[in-house]
Formats: structure tokens, C-alpha cells, sequence
């Protein structure tokens, strides 16, 4: 475990001022789009009892929108809104759309035929009708519908954190990319007790008296007014840069915690999540994110790396893991794997993954381009002596290995090869061979050390200030505990690392982790 | 006051108005009288535009009813449903004011306008602030019936007023009705399908059948006149009471004996029906009825006997059906 055993209380003691925050942003974010959803879903559900043609179609999209996975409909928001409130505000407003505008019409439609037909032969006009009959006998119903929308809306809020907007799902998935329940809870209680509370004081509300709500319907556009303003309290102190990292990153030691403890940074942080990370930065949404050192992205953007001058990302030398029995099984096995090893430095696969992720060429057209560049490459001997199955996680980098490894076992030896790509995290991947499922994968010494082996922080400090010293330390455990070899380092270390467009760190002077909190520091 | 002419309306298929025509006079009640969907809500709602005229013209005061704003108009006449239609949002007082508001009276106007209404119709100050839920059917309808007349509107419609109300109720409604002194300047318009109903409030009566108007005329030109078998089919099954409620004394007056004994005993308007003379006679057994015309003012003691003779040499001088 890397954080030492804690009480949930202690936990919140120690954070209060971020739950603070984030609580603030999370009431906000809610009502924000609410307040939102009833100026636009009221008139339109309004709108379609006067033209009941339209009703079926509006209930139907809103429907539709409502059926959209919420991870989905903000991926959605992204290249249409960049990242931060506005997204998550549209994404959740659309949520909130179709209880309003069904309730504003099944209310409106609802009000007893004979007392708008006595309101109009007393001569009220069309507007005196909705206002002084329709609306006031249709509120209890709307307000249910605005109920409905708000208990959805702190729901679907926590995942407003996934494109930086903030609110109690930094903690709950924080907590969850960490596996610390008490970071999971502190979210999660809150932002459990939020929905019962709001649903609570509007069914306060709903059964008022007719009367009293004549009042209420004056007030409570302002009170959604207010509650929306809390959003912007936190964002109101920010600092010279921003940085965006992942909810993983936050939580690590070897991550935003070492930051703290071990350079002493201190930098405005938003949390936002992996995939549109590199996107905000080079938006100049942020300016200094964490990723990984060898993703495709910092050559798509410009991204530059921060050297870590006090060493406290660990090294994640990425080399194959083969089950011993399968390098008896398969004698070529080793030499042909070992091909590639050296080959690939830490600019070439940002180089080939760039390729992948951001050209959208086929991993296997990137593995074929790159070994016939280095004259590795030879045809498919159509090999019958055995089946090696190659397995490796879900993400370009390692279908790129798998392609290259594929084409270097069949051109160079007899045997022929399956592949079982995309087998999720780490967790999924490592079971399937030590279960015997595949021969051998792609896997990197810092995860060796850090998630498989599950080393204890001090031998983790001592360790990785050395790449030797790290790979060393995970080949001998994997073969006494699993008896699993690692072969020889493929060359490239994709860690984690510091991120700063390349323009702007060189406008800054930053080239290390140390450069950037001198700059911090300064004035 | 009011003139309809070949007024037509159509629901798809459904021809729910066929050509109608009538008029009423200033101070007139008249009833719309047919079976259940003849066509009489139909013609009622084509008067305040609740529903507009496939063809045919409606005028009031002699002005076509299109020319001015749908609104306007409809402040002017008082409308009066079945299910009264009361605002369940709204107290007493407030239903009761919903025109004054809209024609913006100031409070102090309506206020007192709105007692002295719940005065006339019986209803306590207690109910002011009391919702429409929290009250009887009667009272419901009684305040129904306030809200139409608040602005004193000159034309009044009622769409079955007394439909939704029990017997009792309702008969005790009727006779309030008949004694409202606001009603009595009105030009009335009401549809029933309640053939006593329209006998006892009406002035004239106008059967329809299919959304046409089959016969058009006082009461006792109804019954005792019929333009055809459907008319004296639509009144034969209560015939003897609608007949003693049609016939007036003064219908009888010439076959009563002249004079008679002048004893302390009570007396009746000649104006009153035969229904009401008998009704009397229960109350003051044996004696006689002081009987008072006050067009001839002449005064008739007469005995029961006498009243039952007059009764039957009126009904042989009418022609048989
Ligand atoms: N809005 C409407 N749409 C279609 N048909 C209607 C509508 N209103 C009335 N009708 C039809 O027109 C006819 C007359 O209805 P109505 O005037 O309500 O009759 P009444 O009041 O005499 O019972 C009925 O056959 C009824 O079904
Ligand atoms: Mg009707």
C-alpha cells in the first residue's frame, strides 16, 4: 500500500478543503445546467401543447439524448466545447432536458379541460391562461419533473471530472484508479447525501400550497442563480500555470504526491482524464500535464518532456515476459524476441505510436513500415512447428509490439503465432500467462515492480533511481515467484513524465522538473 | 337582443349544428332543451366563440359578434358549465373576482361587489377564503353562477347549471334561481335536457333533435301545441306535471267563479302556475284561496273544487293530440 492506513474521517479531516471545493463546484455544476434546462425545457415543453405534432418528435429526441451513456455524451462535448465547465454543463443540461420538458407537458396537457375553457369564456387571453391557470395548477407536476432532473444531475455530475470541470467525482474516481476506498467514500458519501438532500427540500416544495408557490415560482430563479454561483467560487483563485492530471496521478506517490513531497511544486491542478489531456494542453487550456513519456500525442501536439532531475518517477523499461515453460517449449523463441531489443528509443516509439494514435495507420502497417526500415523485416515462412500466442494490453504501443513480434517470429522462425490483443489492464493481462493463456507479453519494470510485485516503498526508493537496478530486481522476483523471464529491454522507457508545450517551456526556460518550480517560486 | 341565423357546425363527420335559428329578447330566458349530444353545448359555445361557425351569423345588440376581440366579448357575457369550472388554485373570493381582474376593477369595487353577491346567493363570509374543494356541490355552483354574474353582464349562458347537482339541491336551486333579482334584467340562454328545468325557468323553449331545432315557443305552446310526434313524444312521459307547471291562473282565470267569500285566509298571485295553487291547498286544507289578478286587479276567493273544475273546461277547449 502506498498511503499508510487511514480513517475515512481522517481522510476528509486532511482534504477538507478540497471536499469544500469540489462540494461547491458540485452543487454548482448541478445547477448551473439546471438552471439551463428549466429556461429551455420549460418553454419547449410549453411550446409542444400548443402543437401537440411536435410533441411526439421533441419527447423522443430528448429521450434519445437521455439514453446516451453519460462517459459518452461528454466524450461527445469535447471536440464540440473543449474541456472544463462548459462541456460538462451542456452534457449535463441534456440530461436534465427530458424530465422538464415531459413533465411541463403531461402537467400543462393534465389541467382539467373545464377550467381552461371557464378561463377563456371569462375572456383571459392565451397568455393569461397559461400563466394565471395552466402553469400554477401544472407546478406540482413540473416540480417533480425538476426533481427528477436534479437527483440525475448530481449523479451524472461526479463524472464532470473526467473533462476537468471538477465536482465530487475528482475523489470518487481518484479513489477508484488508486483502490482507496476512504478517497472513494469521501466522494461518494457527499455526493450521495447531495441527491438525498436536494430531492428532499423539493418535495418540500411540491407540497406547498398552491398559494405559497406563487411566491416560490419568483424566488426560485434566483435561488437556482445563487446555487450556480458557488461553481465559480473555487476557480476564483488560480495561479501563473495549470496543470491537468490524471484522477491515477494525483493520488501516486510516484506521482503528483512525489511532486509535492520530493520537489516541493506547487501548481494550480485541475483533474481531468487521460484521453483529452493532451488535447487541453496543447489548447493552452493547460499548460503542464502528466503523461506518459512515449505517447504519440506529445509529438502530435508539440508536447515536450520535463526532465525528472530528482528522480522520482520510477523507469518503465518495456521488455517482453515469457513463460519459461514456452522458451523450453520453443527454442528459437528467445534469440527471435531479443531481435528487437536496443532497437527502440524513447523517440522512436513516440515516433510509432504517433503513427498509430494520431495518423490512424494500422499497428501492423507501423510494425511492417519500421522493421523493414531496419532491415529486420522477412517474409512469413508459413511455419507449422507450434503456435506461440502473443498476448498485450489495450493500447497502441502494445499492439505495435505484438505486430512486431508476430512478424519477427514467423519470417525468422517455424513456428506460427496467435495473438490475443486488447486483454485489458494489467491485472487481465498478467493472469492470462501465468493461467497458461498466452506464452509471453510486453510489460514494463516499473509496473513489474509497482503493481505486480506490489514492492514496499522503501525498496521502491531504492530502486528507482537506477534502470538497471529496477529491471534487475523484477527478473529475478518474476522468475523465483512465477517463473516468468524477462528478456532483454526493448530500449524505450515510457514513464511518467511532465509535460509542457515545447514553445512555452522554451519562452519559460523550463527543461527539468526543478526549472519549473523555481519558475512557480519566483515573484 | 339576440339573433342566430342558420347556424352551422360540423366535427368531421358529425353535423353537430344543422341550420339554426332563434332569437331571444332583452330580459328573456330561453331554453336549449334536447337528449344528450343533439347539439346544444355546440350552439351555447358558438355564442361566446368558445367555437367558431362553419357559417351562419350571431348577433348581439344588433352588432355581429365577430367584430370585436374574442376577449371583449367574452367579458360581457356571463358563462355558467356543469362541472362549474371553478379554479381549484383560487379561493372563493378570488374565483369570484377573476372578471372584475381582468377588467381591472380596484379592490375596493370588487370587494364589495363580491359580498353583496355572496349575500343574494345565500353563501356565508366564511367562505371567502375557503377553495373550491372545501365546499358543497351547491355551493360550488352557487359560486359558479357569482363568478358569471360579477360584472353584471347582460347576456347570460348556462350549460346544464344544475346538471351535476342531486334533486333536492337542485329544486331548491331552481327556486332561489326564479328569485334572483339580478336574474331578472338578463337575457338568459340555457341548455338542459331536463324537460321540468326548462319548464320552470324558461320563458321559451326550443326542442332540438339531430342539431336542428324542432319546435321553438312558450311552454304551454309545447305541450299543448306540439308541431309534431317527436315533441309530444319528448314531453307525453311527464306530461300531467309539466302541464300543471304550464298552465298559469290566469289561463284559467275566466273559468273561475266570480267573487266569493273574502275569509282571512291565504293568498296567491294569479300569475303563479296551477302547480303552485294545488301546492297551496295542501298547506290550508278545506278552506279557500284569495286569488289576486294583478292586471284585472280583481280578486277570486275560490275552493279546490272550483280550481279542478276550471282545469278541466281549460283542457277541453285545447285540442287533442
Ligand atoms: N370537439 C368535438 N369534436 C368532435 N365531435 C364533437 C365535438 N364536440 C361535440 N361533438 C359532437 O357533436 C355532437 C353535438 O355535441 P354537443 O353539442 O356537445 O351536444 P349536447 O350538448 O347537446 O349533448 C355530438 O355528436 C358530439 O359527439
Ligand atoms: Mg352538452
Amino acid at each position: 500500500m502506498i498511503e499508510p492506513q487511514q480513517t475515512l474521517w481522517d481522510f476528509m479531516g486532511q482534504q477538507a478543503d478540497k471536499l469544500g471545493v469540489q462540494t461547491l463546484q458540485h452543487i454548482g455544476l448541478t445547477f448551473i445546467s439546471l438552471f439551463i434546462a428549466v429556461l429551455i425545457g420549460l418553454p419547449l415543453g410549453i411550446y409542444i401543447t400548443r402543437k401537440k405534432s411536435l410533441s411526439g418528435l421533441v419527447l423522443g429526441i430528448a429521450g434519445i439524448l437521455q439514453t446516451i451513456p453519460s462517459i459518452a455524451l461528454l466524450g461527445f462535448m469535447i471536440p464540440l466545447l473543449g474541456i472544463g465547465a462548459k462541456p460538462a454543463i451542456v452534457a449535463l443540461l441534456l440530461y436534465a432536458l427530458l424530465p422538464i420538458i415531459r413533465n411541463t407537458y403531461t402537467g400543462i396537457t393534465g389541467v382539467d379541460a373545464t377550467v381552461k375553457e371557464a378561463a377563456v369564456a371569462m375572456g383571459m387571453s392565451k397568455w393569461q391562461v397559461l400563466f394565471k391557470v395552466e402553469l400554477p395548477l401544472a407546478m406540482p407536476v413540473i416540480l417533480a419533473g425538476i426533481r427528477t432532473a436534479t437527483v440525475i444531475n448530481v449523479g451524472v455530475a461526479t463524472l464532470a471530472s473526467y473533462i476537468a470541470a471538477g465536482g465530487l467525482g475528482e475523489f470518487i474516481f481518484g479513489g477508484i484508479s488508486l483502490n482507496n476506498t476512504n478517497m472513494i467514500l469521501a466522494g461518494a458519501i457527499p455526493a450521495a447525501l447531495l441527491a438525498i438532500i436536494f430531492d428532499f427540500l423539493l418535495s418540500l416544495v411540491q407540497k406547498l400550497n398552491f398559494k405559497k408557490i406563487k411566491g416560490a415560482v419568483k424566488i426560485a430563479p434566483v435561488l437556482l442563480l445563487v446555487l450556480s454561483c458557488l461553481y465559480f467560487i473555487p476557480s476564483a483563485y488560480g495561479g501563473k500555470l495549470t496543470a491537468g492530471f490524471t484522477p491515477e496521478f494525483m493520488g501516486r506517490q510516484d506521482g503528483n504526491l512525489g511532486l509535492q513531497s520530493k520537489y516541493g511544486l506547487k501548481i494550480h491542478t485541475i483533474v481531468i482524464s487521460d484521453a483529452v489531456m493532451y488535447k487541453a494542453a496543447q489548447e493552452k487550456e493547460l499548460d503542464v500535464i502528466s503523461g506518459y513519456s512515449t505517447d504519440g500525442r506529445l509529438k502530435a501536439y508539440n508536447l515536450i518532456v520535463l526532465d525528472d532531475d530528482k528522480k522520482i518517477f520510477p523507469p518503465y523499461y518495456a521488455a517482453p515476459v515469457v513463460r519459461e515453460d514456452a522458451l523450453r517449449k520453443f527454442p528459437e523463441l528467445e534469440k527471435t524476441l531479443n531481435l528487437l531489443a536496443g532497437f527502440i528509443t524513447d523517440s522512436i516509439m513516440t515516433e510509432l505510436n504517433y503513427k498509430t494514435d494520431y495518423l490512424h495507420q494500422s499497428p501492423e502497417r507501423v510494425a511492417k513500415d519500421f522493421l523493414v526500415a531496419k532491415k529486420l523485416y522477412r517474409a512469413d515462412k508459413g511455419g507449422k512447428e507450434g503456435v506461440v500466442r502473443i498476448g498485450s494490453k489495450i493500447f497502441g504501443e502494445q499492439y505495435i509490439l505484438a505486430s512486431m513480434y508476430t512478424m519477427l517470429i514467423k519470417g525468422y522462425t517455424n513456428y506460427n503465432v496467435a495473438t490475443k490483443t486488447g486483454l485489458g489492464g494489467t491485472k487481465i493481462v498478467f493472469d492470462a500467462l501465468t493461467n497458461d493463456q498466452i506464452d509471453f507479453y510486453p510489460e514494463y519494470t516499473g509496473t513489474g515492480l509497482l503493481a505486480i510485485l506490489q514492492a514496499a516503498p522503501k525498496t521502491v526508493t531504492q530502486l528507482q533511481t537506477s534502470k538497471d537496478s529496477t529491471y534487475n530486481y523484477v527478473a529475478r522476483e518474476f522468475e523465483k515467484r512465477y517463473q516468468l523471464k524477462w528478456l532483454k529491454p526493448i530500449g524505450f522507457n515510457n514513464a511518467y513524465a511532465l509535460m509542457m508545450r515545447e514553445k512555452q517551456a522554451n519562452e519559460l526556460h523550463i527543461k527539468t522538473i526543478s526549472n519549473l518550480k523555481r519558475y512557480l517560486d519566483s515573484k | 337582443m339576440i339573433k342566430v341565423e342558420r347556424l352551422v357546425k360540423t366535427f368531421c363527420t358529425t353535423k353537430a349544428v344543422d341550420g339554426i335559428s332563434f332569437e331571444v329578447a332583452e330580459g328573456e330566458t330561453l331554453a336549449l332543451l334536447g337528449t344528450s349530444g343533439c347539439g346544444k353545448t355546440t350552439t351555447l359555445k358558438m355564442l361566446n366563440r368558445l367555437i367558431e361557425p362553419d357559417s351562419g351569423t350571431i348577433s348581439i345588440n344588433n352588432k355581429n359578434i365577430l367584430e370585436a376581440p374574442p376577449e371583449t366579448l367574452r367579458r360581457g357575457i356571463g358563462y355558467v358549465l356543469q362541472n362549474n369550472g371553478l379554479f381549484p388554485h383560487y379561493t372563493v373570493a378570488e374565483n369570484i373576482a377573476i372578471v372584475p381582474q381582468l377588467l381591472k376593477w380596484d379592490k375596493v369595487k370588487t370587494d364589495k361587489r363580491v359580498s353583496e353577491l355572496l349575500d343574494k346567493l345565500h353563501l356565508g363570509k366564511e367562505h371567502l377564503k375557503a377553495y373550491p374543494n372545501e365546499l358543497s356541490g351547491g355551493q360550488q355552483q352557487r359560486i359558479g353562477l357569482a363568478r358569471a354574474l360579477v360584472a353584471d353582464p347582460p347576456v347570460l349562458l348556462m350549460d346544464e347549471p344544475f346538471g351535476a347537482l342531486d334533486n333536492v339541491t337542485r329544486s331548491k336551486i331552481h327556486s332561489e334561481f326564479k328569485a334572483l333579482d339580478e336574474l331578472k334584467r338578463k337575457t338568459i340562454i340555457l341548455v338542459t335536457h331536463d324537460v321540468q328545468e326548462a319548464f320552470e325557468l324558461a320563458d321559451r323553449i326550443a326542442l332540438m333533435d339531430k342539431g336542428k331545432i324542432v319546435q321553438i315557443g312558450r311552454p304551454a305552446e309545447l305541450l299543448f301545441k306540439p308541431a309534431n310526434e317527436f315533441v309530444s313524444g319528448f314531453l307525453n312521459e311527464q306530461r300531467l306535471q309539466l302541464e300543471f307547471k304550464a298552465i298559469k291562473i290566469t289561463d284559467l282565470w275566466e273559468h273561475l267563479p266570480e267573487g266569493g267569500r273574502k275569509t282571512n285566509t291565504s293568498s296567491l298571485s294569479a300569475d303563479a302556475d296551477f302547480w303552485s295553487a294545488l301546492e297551496q291547498f295542501k298547506f290550508i286544507k278545506g278552506e279557500n284561496l284569495n286569488i289576486l289578478n294583478q292586471q284585472s286587479k280583481e280578486i277570486k276567493n275560490i275552493s279546490f273544487e272550483a280550481l279542478m273544475a276550471a282545469y278541466s273546461q281549460y283542457k277541453h277547449l285545447q285540442p287533442h293530440d
